[in-house]
């Protein structure tokens, strides 16, 4: 016979504050290691949803990104005349070359500066990236010193709203039009016509071409030709893998510091646990006595108290999703190792991340609950039922 | 028996919750040490760096280079001591892994500059000789197992290709937050391969550092430097390296900031694990509380008592977790090594961190001590529990 779920529900009401303080406990844990991982994963996201998996981003062999990559301009011409290549409307292939560096600009409020990537776009850079909308204000005019912003750059660099001006490389650059980039890399980024950038920076080089495959199957042959090809000394890949590349280190940094200070954390709140659970044994014994004395066997005292241990972490456990749930709307920004200049991402919750929370704090009432479960169950009838 | 005995006694009744209560504050104790190390390693390179040592860069990014023809017009600025230069190497030692700063530098001034890095003069004299040689970082050699005459090779990203550099020289550090962990080498070897590959980009240096006379204000030397290449193709950036250093923090900031906020949440639970206790023992003890204030215990005594007992659990938890944080400090320093370069358990974090655990103890104990001493002894009496 088992002991109705209500009796460890109820007991744990009984006792409000010492249940309340032990869930908060657990609710901060638990926030905590939610919010490492949403991190991890809005930085993810971030990154991987800015590649398409059928273009093809060709840099330098062995530059680990376009800000080190240098490609001279016949390179790019003999790339992107390649005939794996698919063409656009109007006949011209989708393929570009282009410059990225890296600009510094002071931050709205604080001032302090802050790296921000420049891309000097080719005129097929926004029908490769479809992701990228221009929401407010227009494109730059051919042979102005004209530049459109990230609405993320806008906000948070002093100068890049629309129609202020950004100084560098000697020139005034006026902000005309604002982007948005669907939450990718490209939302850090400022983006200014190719030719104008190399001219201003004195620039006779490119960073990269950026393409479009006819037929994503071809990419082992397109890969295989150019990084033969005696002209060239490249690497060809896909643009998902090279962005995906970029979200590992830092991800991965986010996820061991942030786990491991978790992990450490979560031992003290599974002490926590086991003081409470151990208290209500304790304050109980009478009971535990009158409720085997009733008939009840070990095996059901042992569960009672287990799922009261449970109620208490799964209470925990909703409060600690609930608080980082509200990390949504926070944006925050961090630099990527890889090109060395900001980037802005959220705080992303998925279901499996919620999932995972929840049963990692379950898991802690497990293990905060187990040890004085055992000692419950383990009591004598007469001795519990003697105790004053 | 004394008081202190009787609190002793006190914390001792039940041993398990006790022992459990100390456990949980050792373990945040630890996580708060660690964490604020860690805070600590991020603005390593703003303590070691110094009042008199000025950054000049493109004023547009450090991806930008200046001419190596500033040198000798920086060097001419009243007030500058001594120039040297660097490049920003960015190699990779077999992986991308084994991350770790790589500079091509001006010799031997670069080291006349960082005094703070010690080479052993004859080391230095057959690192100087020899055009491949390199000098790296005593704790750098450490952990790649690297021994003076080995032989290195670093695949170029900037500068593509197999490099293989000589080790020539060990440095140590006399500051314990400077770096030991990096690696240079000739800023001419460097030089020399871009004018065969890119002769257009050649003679170009990263950034440029010097030391100036004490007796000068830094703002002014470095607007003075501004002002000779205003309005020129590279125009210059001037800062003293501390602020320098505070640039590459700030980039990093949110996560620093994240790192800071989950430190403070850990003082949290160690205040809710201890209330926790606390709240439990004077709440068994009602009855016997109300019995020493029978026979004469003042509520203000009873309350030290309380106070007394917290504070014990507490310093115990203090301890334990102080005597376990050096060993995993340095487990720790070995495992993000090329993170952090400098990762070394201040003292003032030891204190910082006890110093919290006890007021903690203060804060835990005040609820239940308050409450007992405001029972009425009656009411205590009467209390079944």
């Amino acid at each position: 016979m088992a002991i109705p779920v209500q009796y460890s529900l109820r007991n744990l009401w009984t006792r409000r504050l010492t249940t309340a303080m032990t869930a908060v406990g657990m609710a901060l844990v638990v926030f905590v290691f939610a919010a490492v991982l949403m991190l991890a994963y809005g930085l993810e996201r971030t990154l991987v949803s800015t590649g398409k998996s059928d273009n093809v981003l060709v840099v330098r062999r062995s530059a680990t990104s376009e800000v080190q990559s240098f490609l001279a301009r016949e390179q790019t011409r003999t790339i992107a005349t390649s005939q794996e290549i698919a063409a656009g409307s109007d006949g011209s292939p989708l393929a570009g070359a282009e410059t990225l560096s890296i600009i510094n600009l002071p931050k709205r409020g604080s001032g302090k500066p802050s790296n921000v990537s420049i891309r000097g776009a080719s005129p097929q850079a926004a029908l490769l990236r479809p992701q990228v909308k221009l929401v407010e204000g227009r494109m730059w005019r051919p042979g102005a010193s004209e530049v459109i912003v990230a609405r993320a750059v806008a906000s948070r660099f002093q100068g890049a709203g629309l129609g202020e001006t950004i100084r560098f490389a000697l020139r005034d650059w006026t902000v005309v039009g604002i982007f948005d980039a669907g939450g990718s890399a490209f939302d850090s980024e400022i983006w200014v016509d190719a030719d104008q950038m190399m001219q201003a920076f004195r620039r006779t080089v490119f960073s990269s071409v950026l393409l479009r495959l006819r037929d994503p199957a071809e990419f082992d042959a397109l890969k295989a030709r150019l990084e033969s090809d005696p002209r060239l000394t490249v690497d060809v890949r896909r643009e998902a893998d090279y962005y995906g590349a970029q979200s590992e280190v830092m991800a991965n940094f986010i996820r061991v510091l942030g786990l491991l200070v978790t992990v450490i954390f979560s031992l003290g709140a599974m002490v926590g646990a086991m003081i409470t659970m151990y208290a209500a044994v304790a304050n109980r014994t009478t009971e535990i006595g009158t409720l085997r004395a009733l008939g009840f066997p070990r095996r059901a005292i042992w569960t009672a108290f287990l799922v009261e241990a449970l109620a208490l972490s799964a209470v925990g456990g909703f409060l600690g999703i609930l608080a980082a749930s509200g990390l949504q709307f926070v944006s925050i920004s961090a630099v990527n190792f890889a090109t060395f200049t900001e980037i802005a991402f959220r705080f992303i919750l998925s279901p499996i991340i919620a999932v995972q929370s929840l049963t990692f704090a379950l898991l802690m009432g497990v293990v905060g609950g187990v040890l004085p479960a055992v000692r419950a169950s383990r009591l004598h009838i007469v001795e519990a039922l003697r105790t004053p | 028996m004394t008081v202190f005995q009787l609190v002793v006694r006190n914390a001792g009744r039940h041993k398990l919750r006790t022992a459990l209560t100390v456990l949980g504050l050792a373990i945040a104790v630890l996580a708060f040490a660690m964490l604020r190390t860690v805070v600590a390693a991020w603005y390593a390179g703003v303590e070691a760096s110094q009042q008199n040592r000025l950054v000049t860069r493109n004023a547009v990014s450090l991806a930008f280079p200046l001419p190596l023809a500033y040198r000798d017009r920086i060097a001419q600025v009243p007030g500058v001591t001594e120039v040297s230069y660097a490049n920003w190497f960015g190699g990779v030692y077999i992986d991308e892994k084994n991350f770790f700063a790589q500079f091509a530098v001006d010799t031997p001034t670069w080291f006349r500059l960082y005094s703070e890095y010690h080479v052993p003069p004859d080391q230095m004299e057959t690192f100087q000789e020899e055009r491949n040689a390199a000098i790296v970082g005593e704790k750098l050699a450490q952990r790649y197992g690297w021994h003076l005459g080995d032989t290195v090779r670093l695949r170029g990203t900037f500068f593509p290709g197999d490099w293989d550099f000589v080790i020539r020289g060990l440095y140590t550090t006399t500051l314990k937050s400077a770096d030991n962990t990096q690696f240079f080498f000739h800023w001419e070897r460097l030089d020399q391969f871009v004018r065969q590959t890119l002769p257009d980009t050649a003679g170009n240096v990263g950034f440029y550092a010097f030391t100036i006379d004490r007796s000068r204000e830094p703002a002014d030397v470095s607007r003075a430097v501004d002002a000779l290449f205003a309005n020129s193709l590279a125009e210059t950036l001037t800062e003293t390296e501390r602020e320098f250093q505070l640039g590459f923090v700030s980039m990093t900031e949110a996560i620093l900031m994240a790192i800071q906020v989950i430190s403070f949440l850990i003082v949290g639970l160690i205040l809710i694990v201890l209330a926790n206790t606390m709240a439990m023992a004077a709440r068994e003890r009602v009855t016997e509380y109300a019995v020493l204030k029978t026979v004469g215990f003042s509520p203000g005594r009873i309350a030290r008592l309380i106070m007394g007992e917290s504070l014990v659990i507490a310093a115990a938890g203090g301890v334990v977790g102080v005597i376990t944080v050096f060993p995993l400090v340095g487990v720790f320093a070995a495992a993000v090594g090329s993170f952090f370069p400098v990762f070394e358990l201040s003292p003032v974090t030891v204190a910082a961190a006890v110093a919290l655990d006890l007021s903690a103890a203060i804060a835990a104990a005040a609820m239940p001590a308050w409450v007992v001493a405001r029972t009425t002894i009656a009411d205590g009496l009467r209390r079944v529990g």
